[in-house]
């Protein structure tokens, strides 16, 4: 941006208004040379380098984690014979499952520029509800009732970290701090000392560790191709009903091939059976339908509801938001409410995985969530970030571990890399927010 | 158009107060606004000027006295309340959100939708239309995010989006507190725009340059107290420094 704006003349212009004036009465649209330019205009070439521009001052988003992404896939194809195999990689999908639907409750929270360090406590708190009320040794509920009280749980749960929040004002830190203590021990109450609960509904079973038809697996693919499509094609239709310019479409085309290449491939990989001699293991995993869902659905909201809108600007300036006549205190409660029911499901995906619920079930994952999170570039001060960056840093972030684990390395490396990958990114953040013209303290 | 008919004010304050415990900070405050006139309101720190445009604005209410709108008395008990009256206030530190674009920050708040998700080209549009209106011409993009914009532009954007949502009553605090030279010129030719196109226009300013280059009346607040409203060009400088500090006293209610 230029610093030095040119002083507009002083005589009066009133120009404009006329303009106005004519076109509500006449209904002539004009034509774009009558409205300030909005980014989109140029052919591809153009908006190439607009990218380039805004990524070079600082708008990365998920850029570093995707090169990350595949610079830890080259080097573990290379470094272990086993990481590049189907089996493998079907296995990396379903380990990353629960790290994905955990990062993308947390980015619900952090646009606010709050945490929820109970998010997995949470989800072990009410899998432990429901193993112990599904469980035929104790209440012996239909699997689908105990499911909906866990979820309930949830919305409990996020509903009283939510009061005390955003109604009391007590920084989320030391809630969810005093949850992620308080929930440990519910948790052992609830399960009983080193008490293990085994699942055995197969349909919870089969959400890992079961796979569509291989032709559901392209019709998914199919049906992502055709949602993005028809979104696309209705925001041009509406933009071009309002008469501003529309992006050219082949960016839109190049996008739905590059979905439909990679998607094609992934499906692809995962049909080819990886199963022994005995019985054929193929398909995509059933897990992986429902993580896109909540993908797209949360997209959807924050992209394009005034729920969504509302939450980021608050993320920016709280202050601002209130002042615009935004209802602050509930639109927070609410990420709160989300961001809990969201870590329910990351619970049912991680037990469903494991095939058991202790009383350790989900103590440790929050972190790596967080961190899933911010290697995405989901920024920690608010505001900034998107699910899919969230989804992109927890594939990072259980590629570390699954390429580790195939090396037979000590598990403590695991966590040096992991760690260090997260403060790089949280490095890159903060970098990249002093380019965009913020400062580093939080405002 | 509503061409501005002097002898109907827009907004007009009888009598206000407002304390908060003991403190007394606005002592029985009247005040007159007219459409397509610029008011200045200057004081010195403490006087009350933030508190009688916070009134105003819906965001503290007053304790007693009378608001008038067109003649007409209302209730002003929260910020949409007073916004559905055409008041709008364009706050110091200016309420914009740095993560969000022009456009989003024009309308957040009040976006357009159609089906529960959002209308961007119409919102786009609209907020292009506006900025136009209002012959801005820095702007390079109404898609920039505001976190790349200058000082000068955030203010701009800010009155941009008051006016949006056809504003009667633009109050501004300080508009031209933090910014440089040319910058400052460019927002006071926004000022007068917005009053040429019959908007009633409140300007809070410490600067008297700025406000005799662009206010038809000047009320001076005082402890708490409003010692005169006077057309501009019935006064001068020393006589608005004498109100402010006081050593001036009020010779009747404002004039």
């Amino acid at each position: 941006m230029s610093a030095t704006p040119t002083p507009e003349s002083t005589s009066a212009e009133p120009g404009g208004r006329v303009e106005r004036s004519v076109t509500e009465s006449t209904g002539i649209v004009p034509t774009a040379t009558d409205l300030i330019a909005s980014g989109v205009e140029g052919s591809v070439r153009d908006q190439a380098r607009g990218y380039l521009q805004r990524v070079r001052n600082g708008d990365m988003g998920a850029l570093p984690a995707i090169a990350g992404f595949v610079v830890l896939f080259v080097l573990f194809s290379l470094l272990s014979p086993y990481f590049l195999t189907e089996r493998n990689f079907a296995n990396l999908l379903t380990q990353a499952a629960t790290l994905v639907t955990l990062g993308m409750a947390l980015t619900f929270v952090i646009l606010l520029g709050e945490i929820d360090l109970s998010a997995g406590v949470t989800a072990g708190v009410t899998m432990a509800i429901f193993v112990v009320l599904a469980d035929p040794g104790t209440f012996a509920l239909p699997w689908p009732l105990a499911l909906a009280a866990a979820l309930l749980a949830g919305v409990a749960i996020g509903t009283f970290i939510g009061f005390f929040v955003s109604r009391v004002g007590i920084p989320s830190f030391v809630v969810t701090l005093g949850l992620f203590l308080g929930f440990q021990g519910l948790q052992l109450i609830i399960i009983g000392d080193g008490g293990l609960y085994r699942i055995q509904i197969p349909e919870i079973l089969a959400i890992q560790n079961g796979t569509m038809p291989v032709w559901a697996g392209w019709v998914l693919l199919g049906l992502v191709l055709v949602v993005s499509l028809l979104s696309s094609l209705l925001d041009r239709r509406r933009r071009a009903r309002a008469g501003v310019p529309n992006r050219t479409i082949a960016l839109m085309w190049i996008r739905l091939a590059a979905i439909a290449v990679v998607g094609g491939i992934i499906v692809a990989v995962l049909s080819v059976n990886r199963g022994g001699a005995f019985a054929a293991i193929e398909g995509v995993p059933i897990v992986v339908p429902f993580v896109l869902a909540i993908l797209f659905l949360g997209t959807f909201v924050l992209d394009r509801t005034k729920y969504g809108r509302w939450l980021y600007a608050i993320g920016g300036n709280a202050e601002a938001a209130r002042r615009s006549g935004i209802k602050v205190v509930n639109i927070r409660w609410i990420a709160f409410v989300i961001c809990s029911t969201l870590a329910v499901m990351a619970g049912l995906f991680s037990a469903s995985k494991v095939g058991s619920v202790d009383a350790a079930f989900g103590r440790d994952i929050v972190l790596s969530g967080v961190a899933a999170a911010v290697v995405g570039g989901v920024s920690l001060f608010g505001g900034r970030g998107r699910l899919a960056h969230a989804a992109v840093g927890a594939l990072v972030i259980s590629v570390i571990t699954n390429g580790l684990g195939l090396l037979n390395l000590p598990g403590g490396v695991n966590y040096l890399v992991t760690g260090g990958v997260l403060i790089l990114a949280a490095t890159v953040d903060a970098v990249s927010r002093l380019r965009a013209g913020g400062s580093l303290m939080r405002t | 158009m509503a061409e501005p008919t002097p002898g109907t004010p827009l907004v007009e304050l009888i009598d206000v107060h407002k304390g908060f415990g003991p403190v007394s900070v606005l002592k029985g405050v009247s005040l007159t606004v007219y459409p397509g006139k610029v008011t200045a309101l200057v004081g010195d720190n403490g006087a009350g000027k933030s508190t009688l445009i916070k009134g105003l604005a819906g965001v503290q209410p007053y304790d007693s006295g009378q608001v008038l709108v067109d003649g007409r008395r209302v209730d002003l008990h929260g910020p949409r309340e007073a916004a559905a009256l055409g008041i709008e206030v364009v706050y110091q530190d200016l309420a914009l959100c740095d993560n969000l674009d022009i456009v989003q920050n024009m309308f957040l708040g009040r976006e357009e939708t159609s089906w529960g998700t959002f209308d961007e080209g119409r919102m786009e549009r609209e907020a292009s239309e506006t900025l136009r209106s209002l012959s801005v011409r820095t702007v390079k993009s109404v898609r920039q995010k505001v976190s790349s914009l200058s000082g000068g532009q955030r203010q701009t954007v800010a009155i941009a989006r008051s006016v949006l949502k056809k504003a009667r009553l633009v109050i501004l605090d300080e508009p031209t507190a933090a910014l440089g030279v040319a910058q400052t010129e460019q927002v006071l030719a926004l000022v007068r725009r917005l009053a040429e196109q019959g908007v009633g226009v409140l300007l809070i300013s410490h600067n008297l340059a700025d406000v005799f280059a662009v206010a038809d009346d000047i009320a001076v607040l005082y402890l708490g107290q409003m010692v005169a409203q006077i057309p501009a060009a019935d006064t001068d400088r020393d006589d608005v420094v004498a109100y402010i500090t006081g050593s001036k006293s009020p010779e009747g209610e404002a004039a």
